[in-house]
């Protein structure tokens, strides 16, 4: 029952105008990506068959449906790449192209930060005097206010969900100590609070509920979002809202290809019951304790620690692997994942390579020594948001691993090369290709449709329905064989 | 017995990881003095590039929520 994972992440970025005293964020971002897209801004997002409003438990719920931001002409753009770049809610939003494995994600998501930075060298020039855009790659202004990263991974539609919800929760619950990104102190909605000194993520003060639909305020752990943009007899696209966004290119890899197998195992009913007490309350004792020594409860009334639960799922994953699925990757992912573990098991500040949080935290540490500031400091407040500003030349990640202080994965010439490129064996293949090849002939497009203007009296809406086709082995005969999109529909057709 | 000896033992290494606001043993002093030498020159650096006005830009940094 376990198919391959596919996989993409959406991140919505935190904007500002800092010596702007009107900044509109909606207005900010749409100009934002309309610099950076050009021409590209014609073709229209294709919205047929959204329905981010049914649930996957089953019903739909009576809801007023959210006015399109298409319909509010805020930029939405399909990029050469297969990435969506498009504002929601006040945010740029970025969305990779599906990629087949965790270590591809992780160079698409990095090529995101890289289109963020060329964006705003792009609207530079035509910034009024004295103004300026800031652009961060974080889940807060600790101010109670968050906005998400979300991951998406391709599951069977047989798998139940309530299995899903069972043996992902406290998967969720636990990861948390190597994905988090670490923030200062604490918040709800009502602003920020001083319960801890330190936590380990950003996101876990804002989720309130197990399961649910809602994505901006009563956050659920597992989210029912039942929106495939695939076929949905066969696909489900679940989609997770509780991580945190990473800049250390091991986090990324580890929170989503240790995901990607924890699924794998679901759907192959592997994993047997470490059900949670109180999964949300256990979310946020495990994110405001960095020693990661103290315990959860089970519902079964053991005590565990975080790791421990953690060493049960690589364990059960080691096996996985090596008995169906000992691909290269998969190993790669158990290897780290292990090290990582490992390290937390002996001292979690020996991480400081791998892991955002700890990375931050040492940085923070320092600076508190050096300067002998209070954890109230805003000085430490500015250095931990710094710390995701995507410009390389200040954002203080990117001095970290300018200086060789972080662990890469990909090269800069992989990261520059995703700006321009799809990945080519998923249909973001398909998609980019075409953007690419045939942008005045395409009228909008989707994630899972292209709808070709070829001068005809009728567009032609050609549907990308399976994520693991129209990949570059598929269709690069016919896209180079193919002057024109006319011809290449013809081909199709064929 | 042993759960509270661990219990102990995590508490004393929270607190040696600064987990807590006010640990301010010799030990910590120490410590963060090693890490401090060695990130000499990041600190430096940072300080050239951090934001001036630390007070008010974080202040101003307000969001609209996202998802």
């Amino acid at each position: 029952m376990a198919i391959p994972k596919v996989v993409g992440t959406e991140t919505e970025y935190g904007i500002f105008g800092p010596n702007t005293p009107d900044f509109n964020p909606v207005l900010a971002s749409s100009f934002l990506i309309n610099a950076y897209a050009g021409s590209l801004r014609r073709i229209r997002w294709d919205y047929e068959q959204e329905s981010p409003l049914r649930d996957a438990r089953g019903f739909e719920p009576v809801q007023e449906r959210q006015p399109v931001d298409e319909e509010l002409g805020l930029a939405n753009v399909i990029l050469p790449n297969g990435a969506r770049y498009y504002v929601d809610h006040a945010h740029p939003e970025y969305s990779t192209p599906e990629c087949a494995g965790p270590r591809a994600l992780v160079v698409h998501d990095k090529a995101g930060e890289l289109v963020l930075e060329r964006s705003l060298e792009a609207v530079e020039a035509l910034m009024p005097q004295g103004e300026r855009i800031t652009v961060y790659k974080n889940n807060t202004d600790g101010k109670g206010n968050s906005y998400g990263t979300h991951e998406n991974y391709l599951v069977d539609r047989r798998t139940q969900f309530t299995r899903i919800v069972r043996d992902l929760t406290p998967f969720f619950v636990t990861r948390q100590i190597f994905t988090g990104a670490g923030k200062i102190g604490s918040e709800s909605a009502r602003g920020s609070e001083q319960r801890v000194a330190y936590q380990l993520t950003q996101r876990a003060d804002f989720f309130e509920a197990e399961v649910g639909l809602e994505t901006t305020l009563k956050r659920p752990i597992i989210n029912t979002r039942d929106e495939p943009h695939a076929d949905p007899e066969r696909y489900r696209r679940l989609h997770c809202i509780v991580g945190d966004a990473n800049m250390c290119e091991v986090a990324t890899f580890l929170k989503v290809g240790t995901t990607a197998l924890v699924l794998k195992m679901i759907e192959d009913e592997l994993l047997p019951d470490l059900s949670l007490e109180n999964p949300v309350q256990s979310l946020h004792h495990v994110s405001w304790d960095p020693t990661c020594r103290q315990t959860v409860k089970l519902l079964d009334g053991r005590r565990v620690r975080p790791l421990e639960l953690q060493w049960e799922y690589l364990d059960h994953a080691k096996k996985y692997v090596k008995e169906n699925d000992a691909t290269p990757e998969n190993v790669e992912v158990v290897q780290r994942w292990e090290s990582v573990l490992a390290g937390i098991e002996d001292d979690p500040l020996s991480l400081h390579r791998e892991l955002d949080w700890v990375a931050k935290y040492r940085l923070l540490t320092a600076y508190r020594e050096r300067d002998g500031l209070d954890w109230r400091d805003p000085r430490l407040a500015m250095i931990a948001l710094q710390y995701h500003d995507i410009r390389r030349s200040k954002g203080l990640y990117y001095r970290l691993a300018a200086s060789g202080r972080v662990d890469r994965m990909t090269t800069d010439q992989e990261i520059r090369d995703a700006v321009d490129m799809p990945p080519e064996d998923t249909r973001a293949y398909f998609r980019g290709r075409c953007i690419a090849k045939y942008p005045e002939a395409i009228a909008a497009a989707s994630w899972d449709s292209i709808i070709f203007d070829t001068g005809r009296e009728t567009l032609q809406r050609v549907p990308t329905r399976e994520p693991l086709r129209g990949t570059r082995e598929h269709v690069e005969a016919l896209l180079e064989a193919s002057e024109t999109a006319e011809s290449l529909v013809a081909g199709l057709q064929a | 017995m042993p759960q509270e000896q661990e219990q102990k033992r995590a508490q004393r290494r929270g607190d040696e990881a600064g987990g807590s606001a006010d640990a301010d043993t010799a030990k910590a002093s120490a410590k963060g003095q090693e890490l401090t030498e060695e990130m000499d020159e990041i600190l430096d650096e940072i300080d050239s590039v951090l934001e001036q006005n630390a007070e008010e830009f974080v202040k101003s940094y307000v969001q609209k929520g996202g998802e």
